[in-house]
């Protein structure tokens, strides 16, 4: 396969893609409450050893900065490790139709439930522990960033701008993201970063 | 033509699955943009989205799965989800395929360093933005405050048991 570019790490026996497909099944429905690359981790390469720690890892650092929800990527690049183009394609699959069957059904069904009053207050509570959760996402997000006066200065510049001013996002993120990226380049090219 | 809610869910999602830097968290600002400029729903009902999104499996991004179902059921849940994973998923699988552990590294740091402020901007604007939008209720403020501060304080414990802890007060309080 012109693909295996990774042939340096050992290749394990070829994986059928029906066991892609039934272990990604297996983690989208099971990941309740989040935390799914940690549920990769364990059913990928400590139990099935089908990839390398380091392998893992690599894709998973990748995932998180490319566009993209990070388990949607790294389901990709698991699946394009085992399998190359079809195999990206049925553990993509594998992750994201389970739960998007079950998101659905729990729409539907809040959407007849919607009248309860003490339901709507519960659901109240969880979109704002939900919110929490997002912050903390993003408090993570946060201590990647180098403690120097350009990175932070981007930071809290979209903060302001789509937080606080309530700008819309997608043009300002075309503005500033070329902007971010020249000053990472400038800085490592003069030695900073 | 114009006015096909289909087409108009495509139009927004697909430029927010190219801009989904550091993943799903960093375009609910935009998500919310959209809905709010379009009038898809009521602030309430996006907000009762987004908690169904967020406790439910699966990434929390399924929210664009819910938006399109509410906007134009089965085909605008499955308009919305091809729109926000398909592009997003093709310019990785384009990158992963010449990845390697052992090449690259320059550009990956240089990559990582530029792209981090922003992703961590836009996911903290992201919070910022829909917590107004799910009213001014102290309570609810508290919260979210507390529930980041818990998962803090105990990174293993199963976020859900704090979704639904949120759930249990909120009801109990009034």
């Amino acid at each position: 396969m012109s693909s295996g570019v990774s042939t340096d790490t050992a290749a394990p026996a070829r994986v059928s893609l029906l066991a892609i497909l039934g272990v990604f099944a297996k983690i989208g429905v099971m990941s309740f409450g989040g935390a799914l690359s940690g549920w990769m981790h364990r059913e990928i390469v400590v139990r099935r050893r089908w990839m390398e720690e380091e392998d893992f890892l690599s894709g998973l650092a990748l995932g998180q900065i490319m566009p993209g929800a990070n388990v949607v990527n790294l389901s990709l690049y698991i699946g394009q490790r085992l399998r190359g183009g079809i195999g990206a394609v049925t553990a993509l699959l594998g992750m994201l139709l389970p739960p998007m069957a079950i998101v659905l059904a729990l729409g539907m069904l809040y959407e007849r439930v919607a009248g309860i009053l003490w339901l709507h207050r519960f659901i109240d509570g969880v979109a704002a522990a939900a919110i929490g959760l997002t912050i903390l996402v993003g408090i993570k997000a946060s201590r990647r960033v180098e403690r120097r006066l350009g990175p932070v200065a981007i930071l809290l510049l979209l903060f302001v701008t789509v937080g606080v001013l309530r700008w819309p996002m997608v043009p300002v993120v075309l503005c500033v993201t070329p902007a971010s990226l020249l000053l990472a380049w400038l800085a490592s090219e003069r030695g900073d970063a | 033509m114009r006015d096909n809610p289909l087409i108009a869910l495509a139009i927004v999602f697909i430029p927010l699955s190219l801009l989904s830097i550091g993943g799903g968290p960093s375009i609910l600002a935009g998500i919310q943009n959209a809905v709010e400029a379009r009038a898809w729903m009521s602030e309430r009902d996006f907000i009762d989205l987004f908690a169904i999104a967020r406790a439910a499996p699966g990434p929390g991004v399924l929210l664009a799965t819910l938006v399109g179902w509410k906007v134009a059921g089965i085909p605008g849940a499955l308009v919305a989800s091809l729109a926000l994973f398909v592009p997003s998923s093709i310019v990785y699988y384009a990158i992963a395929r010449q990845w390697s552990t052992h090449r690259g590294k320059d550009w990956h740091n240089a990559l990582e360093l530029g792209l981090a402020p922003v992703a961590a901007g836009l996911i903290l604007a992201g919070s910022l933005v829909i917590l107004r939008a799910s009213g001014g209720d102290p309570l609810l403020w508290t919260i979210a405050a507390a529930s980041t501060a818990i998962l803090l304080w105990l990174p293993k414990l199963n976020p859900l048991w704090v979704l639904g802890a949120a759930g249990v007060v909120t009801v109990m309080v009034g």
